[in-house]
């Protein structure tokens, strides 16, 4: 079979597995998986990272310990722990994609912990203590002045998190979840002889994907150090 | 209205305010001056307790602003901080930065907060800016705009922490009117600031401070003329013609 010939063959197959037959797989499972795996590792990020520079160490300790041991653990370790470890606990025996979702969703929301902690510490001190001069709470200060400005600060993090994500969803691989790197290794068994061409044009997918949103991080990074350093500039005495 | 009693304050070993005595009252207009580091900042940032004190007592109308049972966002709203960074709110437009709290904190519906922020931004000559973000705003004008910020919250009293230190020096003049103005109406205001001129039109009253002692206290007329401790007389020397005594 000739590498055309292939990719006429297989192409749907490797975009979304064997839907509508089967389940949804290939490509647009690793999207739908990565995008899903950051919109819900993203509240559990901001309460963690919350946790993380909270006045109060009762809260501020076990989330630190937390966020230590997801960042010090392989993800496969997670993903293990998710597949093995989280049913025998629970009783519940969920499905692949569920399993190889809450694995992410741990994973990424430990790393975005940190990403929102360096937003809201990296603000100038004074915007909390103008917020906290007016009367303002705790919580409104972070919820009103913070986090709408360490957002915007974090925006390029976040995609970059998001590009991670991408390349974390191969590993569901290793769980038997029909994402794109499994549907090229099964289209591989099938063909047998264009091994290299195969697993180039999976490497290729990624890159691509993954450099494309790069870009669109560098992009944003530099717009809003543009207007970061107007602001600067207009508060700073000549 | 504000009253010290044997205020002391370290950092680790250093004294960074001594055995201050010191009574506020209602309407006066108290400006505080002295070197840098010599604890004047300090000072006006523990009646607010954004710094916390480690002897005596601080009063506001006589509740103790530092004592643990202290509600202390209902004390801070009732005084009006400006700082020297300005600190707006930069994610928010002039308006928005002069409703925030209000909305927030006084249950005023959007509607009335808008009114009295636009009434206040007119007051400081800013109503033409109020949809403008703070980076669209000189130094001056946000300072302004951080004064009508704190007036929003109608405090019976202001601080202003070095609010011209900032500025560009054509911005100076704009934001002391301001200032002027509102002590003229009758506002209790505690003011560190090294501006001389401002001390001497509208102060009742001046604290020199160095090393955290209150070395010199008195009308504006009495600490500029006659000046007695000697740190307060080289104080007035050095910022009258900073080259001379180097």
């Amino acid at each position: 079979m000739s590498y055309p010939d292939m990719v006429d063959t297989y192409w749907v197959y490797f975009l979304i597995g064997r839907y509508p037959q089967g389940p949804l797989g290939g490509l647009v499972l690793t999207l739908v998986l990565a995008t899903l795996g950051l919109l819900l590792a993203l509240p559990v990020g901001l309460v963690l990272g919350m946790g993380r520079v909270s006045p109060w160490r009762a809260i501020r300790w076990p989330v630190t310990a937390l966020v230590f041991v997801v960042r010090g653990t392989p993800l496969l370790m997670v993903i293990f722990w998710a597949y093995f470890f989280l049913p025998s606990l629970t009783g519940i025996k969920t499905d692949r994609f569920v399993t190889m979702l809450l694995a992410l969703v741990v994973f990424d929301a430990a790393y975005l912990a940190e990403i929102v902690r360096a937003g809201i510490q990296g603000l100038p001190k004074g915007q909390a203590e103008a917020a906290r001069s007016l009367g303002l709470g705790y919580f409104r200060t972070l919820r009103l002045v913070q986090l709408p400005q360490a957002l915007r600060h974090m925006l390029p993090s976040l995609v970059n998190q998001f590009v991670s994500t991408i390349k974390e969803t191969s590993l569901g691989y290793i769980i038997g979840l029909t994402e794109v790197s499994f549907i090229a290794t099964q289209i591989n068994t099938l063909v047998f002889t264009l091994p290299t061409e195969i697993y180039l044009t999976l490497g290729l997918t990624y890159f691509l994907l993954c450099f494309g949103l790069s870009r669109c991080a560098y992009a944003l990074e530099r717009r809003l150090s543009v207007r970061e350093h107007y602001h600067h500039h207009s508060h700073t005495p000549a | 209205m504000i009253q010290f009693e044997n205020v002391n304050k370290w950092y680790g070993a250093y004294q960074a305010l001594a055995d201050i005595n010191e009574a506020v009252p209602k309407g006066e207009v108290l400006v505080v001056c002295g070197p840098s580091g010599s604890g004047k900042s300090t000072l006006i940032r523990t009646i607010n307790r954004l710094e916390p004190i480690q002897g005596g007592r601080i009063l506001l109308e006589g509740h103790d602003i530092h004592a643990r049972s202290q509600n202390l966002n209902a004390l801070r709203s009732h005084i009006g901080f400006v700082f020297q960074q300005f600190n707006l709110f930069p994610h928010l437009s002039a308006l928005e930065n002069c409703t925030l709290a209000p909305l927030q904190l006084r249950g005023l519906s959007k509607k009335a907060a808008q009114e009295q922020a636009m009434a206040l931004l007119d007051r400081v000559g800013l109503a033409h800016k109020a949809n403008a973000h703070p980076t669209e705003l000189s130094g001056g004008q946000q300072q302004r705009v951080a004064i009508a910020r704190a007036l929003a919250m109608q405090p019976p009293l202001m601080m202003f922490d070095e609010p011209t230190s900032a500025l560009d020096p054509e911005m100076v003049g704009e934001v002391l009117q301001v200032m002027k103005d509102l002590a003229r109406d009758g506002m209790t205001m505690v003011v560190v600031t090294h501006e001389m001129g401002f001390a001497r039109d509208v102060a009742d009253r001046v604290l020199f401070l160095d090393a955290g002692r209150v070395l010199e206290r008195g009308t504006p007329e009495a600490f500029f003329n006659r000046p007695e401790h000697p740190r307060a007389q080289q104080f007035l020397a050095d910022i009258r013609s900073p080259f001379a005594s180097a």
